[in-house]
């Protein structure tokens, strides 16, 4: 059970953007343009981060959205379990490689990023926006990692929930559906 | 040096902001809504969270401007701040800020951390808005803290120039533009 009373039926970080709308406008914002906004990374490269980031911050109910939406982007599953489990091997180009390596860093403590990761990462063609990018869209999940396990919202373990909100991010990403959510499970 | 190109006079996430308007948009009202908004806990207090949980990771920049913010807000030559950032348990705030900055302490870890038992914060009076904004406070300078330091920012030595910004962001908020910084 959530740590505040949170309306019940919306899983995850979905309840607790819903319980202080005030607070949930800028996040909302601020994710929308860093993962679906213009940009030279992909929205699957994106979600990448976003899972990796969750995944390394042991965030369930992050790691499994984030996973099923780059699954979903992707158009397969093995490459987001090929990052979460042996990222040195993943079949991805070296430039998101060093960029989720710079992320998982940034996980742990932005001091741990040197310069020679920023020097490798643009050997291979990052661009200035693209590291601010990877560190912000790092730093971030930190944030919603926290916020969700902070307050032990509702982590659903049916992997079709997780399906149905893939399909939502990639369809019409993070900004609020007016009205609200359909509440989980679907009431009969 | 910071590792994206940032305007010289502009340490911290200053730089980081004018590199990315796009960002520094939602990222200030954020901070406007957690820390300046109306709340049952003062701006004061809200500050000697954001300080508490930087200082833990231990970021230069945002732990000494917002705790010159907190010092402004304060009004107490930053006795309160020091007390906290020294031992918690002795510190010269209420047992309610106690045990919600023992939560911000324990999300600074991981989220996890946070336990039935530490949100018994509620005996001493906090809300559930109270317990909600200190987990998204704590989590949200996670995030300012790694994007700070993620980018190589710089940190200034010179606590006059925190004391400059941290008067200004404790009289007019975070939606104001920054102020020039003299170059040492």
């Amino acid at each position: 059970m959530a740590h505040i009373a949170v309306q019940e039926g919306l899983p995850g970080i979905t309840g607790l953007l819903e319980f202080r709308l005030d607070s949930s406008k800028p996040i909302r914002e601020l994710t929308q343009i860093l993962l679906r906004g213009p940009s030279t990374l992909t929205e699957a490269d994106r979600e990448l981060i976003a899972t990796y980031v969750s995944f390394l911050n042991e965030c369930i109910f992050c790691t499994s959205a984030h996973s099923a939406t780059a699954n979903l982007l992707l158009g397969n599953t093995e490459i987001v379990e090929s990052v979460k489990w042996n990222l040195s091997q993943a079949p991805i180009s070296d430039k998101l490689k060093v960029l989720l390596i710079i992320a998982g860093k940034v996980q742990r403590g932005g001091k741990n990023v040197t310069d020679e990761d920023i020097a490798l990462a643009r050997k291979h063609g990052a661009t200035d926006i693209e590291l601010h990018d990877t560190v912000l869209i790092a730093a971030l999940f930190c944030l919603y990692n926290r916020y969700v396990d902070g307050l032990a919202s509702f982590t659903p373990t049916d992997s079709s929930f997780y399906t149905t909100l893939a399909k939502r991010l990639v369809e019409r990403g993070y900004v609020r559906p007016e009205g609200g959510y359909t509440v989980y499970p679907p009431e009969n | 040096m910071a590792h994206i190109p940032v305007p010289e006079n502009m340490p911290g996430i200053r730089g980081l902001m004018a590199f990315r308007p796009e960002t520094a948009h939602p990222l200030n009202l954020l901070a406007e809504q957690l820390l300046q908004a109306p709340s049952t806990l003062s701006k004061g207090e809200r500050e000697l969270i954001a300080t508490y949980v930087s200082r833990r990771n231990h970021c230069k920049y945002c732990a000494s401007t917002h705790g010159a913010i907190a010092k402004h807000l304060l009004g107490d030559a930053g006795t309160t701040i020091e007390s906290v950032l020294g031992n918690l348990q002795d510190a010269a705030v209420s047992d309610k800020m106690k045990a919600l900055l023992t939560i911000a302490g324990q999300v600074q870890i991981s989220g996890k951390e946070v336990t039935t038992e530490s949100v018994a914060a509620r005996k001493h009076g906090s809300t559930d808005i109270e317990i909600h904004d200190t987990v998204l406070i704590a989590a949200a300078f996670c995030m300012f803290n790694r994007y700070v330091d993620g980018l190589g920012t710089y940190a200034p030595d010179d606590q006059n120039i925190y004391d400059m910004i941290g008067k200004q962001r404790a009289q007019t908020g975070y939606l104001t533009p920054p102020m020039p910084i003299p170059l040492s």
